[in-house]
């Protein structure tokens, strides 16, 4: 017990920095992001990405559209007439469903501490984006809008195919009415729409996002974290494609029941290699990129496949520091807290003279950066790096991100669909250990010498 | 580098760029709105991430043929003896830049001239695609005339051009010679060059336009662009003080400050007061020492584990003399290159500036910061601001116990190096003579610095 108090005492001395965080936290005061746009311009795409990938990064985030709001407030959806400008009583719902969700976008920011709040709604008159930036003014929030401007009617059918037609607005109508409604509905807006204006919106801060990312308009960017949306949403894309992950064959240290090291592949993974060429040729993909990471067991994974890859250093397996090649039983003999500690804590916990998955996410963003430029990529890894990845396309918490399954010998195939990623678990039949340690039944509130649980060996 | 080009998608007629075809960059800009401030600072970035790019500045060729500079009017769209000398000499300049990325293994080229008219610029794309480049113009504009005049004061007063004149002659031919470039400039337009890719620069930085960035380094060349400003300010880089491994003469580790590295904390506490510094930030590593050495200072400060001191893997905690002893040839591999050595289970100098790059883009962003750092971090970011090579980086000393005020001044950086006057051990480490892997020991540790 005591040795768990002393293992904390120095960072508790430390003004200021939080706690256990390895990225310095950029942000004061809150920002609200304001999505303005024509209905099907891809703003709740926008919305959900970025605030994925904002949480993954470790800043909190949350998105709030308001045509769920409204869907609460009305039940059922008849037509776009709800969306005429001259219906006044929808007008007056459609403002209180604002009011509510701004309220909302309060107690997140304010009272829970939230980071950032993405405001998702057309926004598309300055009387309606004025009074958010009264709302935000008087509540200390910085304001940075995104606009996506697209007049390509292919982009904005294939919007509307991909998410507006399986919307809940729609589950009773066969898809030409909804199509025909839809449109509709967005000429109810057409009508009072006027952009952000370079001229009278000098003083706002904004991005223009025109065509899916053709061309980007990018106004008095504030703080570091409007650097960074903006960076994030100028590499971001549309075009199909697929992401495969998998990690290296079974290597060496694996039969072993031994961590991290720079092992060489075991006989089952030069089978799963040589597979993995096979599964990959079926899938006949153009122009594919291999990334491995810079250890010998990817690396020879991929030499299997007798194309041109390349190494990431930021792909590398997690350094589990003093504990490096060990086995979970030596661990377990030799360093009890600092196992039982990382238990209670698996995401922020640090090997000593090692990392932490908080850690390793901050090492791969620019590998997720480069991930979003991309289109077809195959990425072979490491357990807890393929974890982190995993997790920043399939938007799972701090919490359950170092628990994720990421088995030997088997391909993740993730393909972007509507506001989420499909993912297909291809196991190409090579047997291989199990490497999983699942978290442990109870959370320990203080240090107690405990069974192991070990992954069961072939 | 890691990012790799996509092939190009535009195949209207145009050569097809295969993955990681070099980049032509091509300024665009009236004079006096920071061009070359910004393809120097552009070009230093690169080369510091590992992309080696060089910068064609075509009124270097210009002085470098002429000689002597008279006045504005050589600049006059209707003298035809002026423009024929300014044509060749971006000719000159084009055929280096051929050279540069097709022949001497150059990734970026930055074609550093004014380029105002459209004619100009399709003459450069033809040069391009002819030689399979990518092309990304950068343009500058700005009509504030206080920026202009800040800039004329800044960088021209002092150039070549004007050694013998006096500051307003100065003033007047330069402003002169901008009104030369007026009446021709054809802005970078969003319909008429809307397949061109480039980046609009509006009133330093208010505002930008982004057109079809193209690949990965497209992608990082508008991030950079998009976080560095002209506000005046000074960055603070010194290490810990002076810590119980150093004295021992032992590398890397996690140890507290000697007495001596307290009383520096102490006296840099003391500077910083008498600096009178607005809005100070203080950044520090997760290390103890750094923290420490912070803590002195009674001030809020953010911890960057980027900021960690190199690894040193299984060298860690060692003396030199210990590392000759258990490792002689990593030791001379590592006097042989030491950029690029990776202590085995450690880093090289070479992930250290992977590792720090986002504490660059934040140190560009910021304004005035001190970074209590490492020896090996130090030294990284050092060459980063002053521009030095690969070769020269791990060779800089960083001594402890002193401050390097780094003070951004026309195209470079002023330093002024303030030693706190507390006495330290001297960790620096001079390449021996002799790096061949039979060397003997004695040789090995020839510049070794004492310790206890």
């Amino acid at each position: 017990m005591n040795s768990h108090l002393n293992l904390l005492q120095p960072l508790l001395q430390l003004p200021s920095a939080s706690l256990f965080s390895s990225v310095p936290q950029f942000t004061n005061s809150p920002t609200l992001i304001v999505m303005v746009g024509l209905p099907a311009r891809g703003k709740t795409y926008i919305s959900k990405k970025l605030t994925r990938y904002l949480n993954w990064i470790g800043v909190s985030t949350k998105a709030f559209n308001v045509g769920e709001y409204r869907r609460e407030a009305t039940r059922s959806y008849n037509s776009y007439e709800f969306f005429s400008p001259d219906n006044t009583e929808a007008m007056e719902i459609r403002k209180t469903c604002v009011a509510a969700a701004l309220k909302d976008v309060f107690t997140y920011l304010t009272r829970y501490q939230g980071q950032v709040a993405v405001f998702d709604a057309t926004n598309t008159t300055p009387e309606r984006r004025q009074v958010i930036l009264s709302f935000a003014k008087d509540n200390g929030y910085k304001v940075f809008f995104v606009e996506s401007i697209c007049d390509d009617p292919e982009i904005i059918a294939e919007n509307i195919k991909q998410v507006k037609l399986t919307s809940p607005d729609y589950t009773d109508c066969d898809k030409e009415e909804a199509l025909v409604d839809f449109l509709k509905r967005i000429e109810c807006y057409q009508q009072t729409y006027i952009p952000l204006d370079d001229d009278t919106d000098r003083n706002l801060s904004y991005i223009k996002i025109f065509n899916v990312g053709s061309r980007y308009l990018v106004n008095k960017v504030q703080d570091h974290i409007q650097s960074r949306i903006v960076y994030y949403l100028m590499n971001i894309h549309v075009t199909p494609r697929s992401i495969y992950l998998c990690r290296h064959g079974e290597s060496e240290l694996n039969l072993l029941g031994r961590i991290g090291g720079d092992p060489g592949l075991s006989h089952r993974g030069t089978k799963f290699a040589s597979a993995l060429g096979d599964y990959m040729r079926d899938q006949s993909i153009s122009d594919l990129k291999v990334w491995t990471s810079h250890m010998k067991r990817t690396i020879q994974t991929a030499e299997f496949l007798g194309v041109q890859y390349e190494q990431w250093k930021a792909l590398n397996e997690i350094d589990a520091g003093v504990c490096e090649e060990m086995t979970y039983e030596e661990i377990q003999e030799h360093f009890p807290e600092e196992f039982a500690l990382r238990d209670q804590d698996k995401y922020r916990y640090r090997y000593p003279k090692g990392e932490s998955y908080e850690d390793l996410v901050h090492r791969l963003e620019p590998v997720i950066m480069e991930l979003e430029r991309q289109e077809n990529v195959l990425v072979i890894c490491h357990q807890a790096a393929m974890r982190c990845l995993l997790a920043y396309f399939l938007n799972k918490s701090d919490d359950e991100l170092p628990y994720l399954k990421c088995p030997l010998h088997t391909v993740l195939k993730l393909t972007p669909i509507a506001y989420g990623c499909k993912v297909e678990s291809v196991f190409l039949n090579i047997e291989a250990v199990n490497t999983h340690r699942d978290r442990p039944e109870k959370k320990l509130k203080h240090v107690v010498l405990h069974a192991i649980k070990a992954p069961s060996e072939n | 580098m890691r990012g790799c080009s996509n092939r190009s998608k535009q195949n209207q007629g145009k050569a097809v760029c295969m993955t990681n075809c070099p980049t032509l960059i091509v300024t665009v800009g009236l004079p006096a709105r920071g061009k070359t401030y910004i393809s120097k600072k552009l070009t230093r970035y690169l080369n510091w991430i590992g992309v080696p790019t060089r910068e064609f500045n075509v009124g270097q060729y210009r002085r470098d043929f002429m000689k002597i500079y008279k006045s504005f009017e050589f600049f006059r769209p209707d003298n035809e003896e002026g423009l024929k000398i300014r044509q060749q000499c971006a000719s000159a300049a084009l055929n280096d830049v051929r050279q540069y990325l097709a022949e001497d293994g150059g990734q970026v080229a930055v074609f550093d001239a004014t380029n105002t008219t459209r004619e100009r610029r399709e003459t450069i794309v033809q040069f391009a695609e002819q030689n399979g480049f990518k092309v990304f113009f950068v343009e500058s504009v700005c009509e504030d005339p206080d920026v202009i005049q800040e800039n004329i004061v800044q960088v021209k007063l002092c150039s070549p051009d004007y050694t013998n004149c006096n500051t307003d002659e100065a003033v007047e031919d330069f402003m002169q010679r901008i009104k030369c470039y007026e009446n021709s400039y054809e802005t970078l337009d969003e319909v008429l060059d809307r397949d061109l890719s480039y980046i609009k620069i509006i009133d330093v930085g208010q505002r930008y336009l982004v057109n079809r960035v193209l690949d990965h380094i497209q992608s990082r060349i508008v991030y950079y662009l998009m976080n560095i400003h002209i506000t005046p300010r000074s960055i603070y880089l010194c290490r810990h003080g002076e810590s119980e491994l150093n004295v021992k003469g032992r590398i890397g580790g996690d140890s507290g400050l000697t007495t001596r590295g307290k009383q520096f904390a102490k006296k840099l506490a003391q500077f910083i007061q008498t600096q009178s510094i607005v809005d100070l930030k203080v950044w520090t590593s997760q290390m103890k020492r750094t923290i420490q050495t912070a803590e002195a200072l009674a001030v809020p400060y953010e911890q960057w584990k980027a900021l960690n001191e190199i690894d040193a893997g299984v060298c860690e905690e060692m003396m030199y003399e210990e590392i000759q002893e258990s490792h002689p040839l990593e030791f001379a591999l590592r006097d042989q290159d030491k950029y690029r050595y990776r202590y085995p289970k450690g880093e090289s100098y070479e992930d250290l500036v992977q590792r720090l790059e986002p504490v660059i883009m934040e140190l560009e962003r910021q304004e005035n910061v001190l970074v209590i750092c490492h020896q090996a971090v130090m030294r990284c970011l050092l060459a980063y601001f002053l521009d030095k090579s690969a070769e020269e980086l791990p060779y800089l000393k960083c001594p402890l116990h002193t401050v390097l005020k780094l003070t951004p001044v026309a195209y470079g950086c002023k330093v002024e190096s303030i030693s706190l006057n507390v006495d330290a051990v001297n960790t620096h480490r001079e390449k021996p003579e002799n790096v061949n892997v039979h060397r003997s020991a004695a040789d090995a540790l020839q510049t070794v610095p004492p310790h206890l």
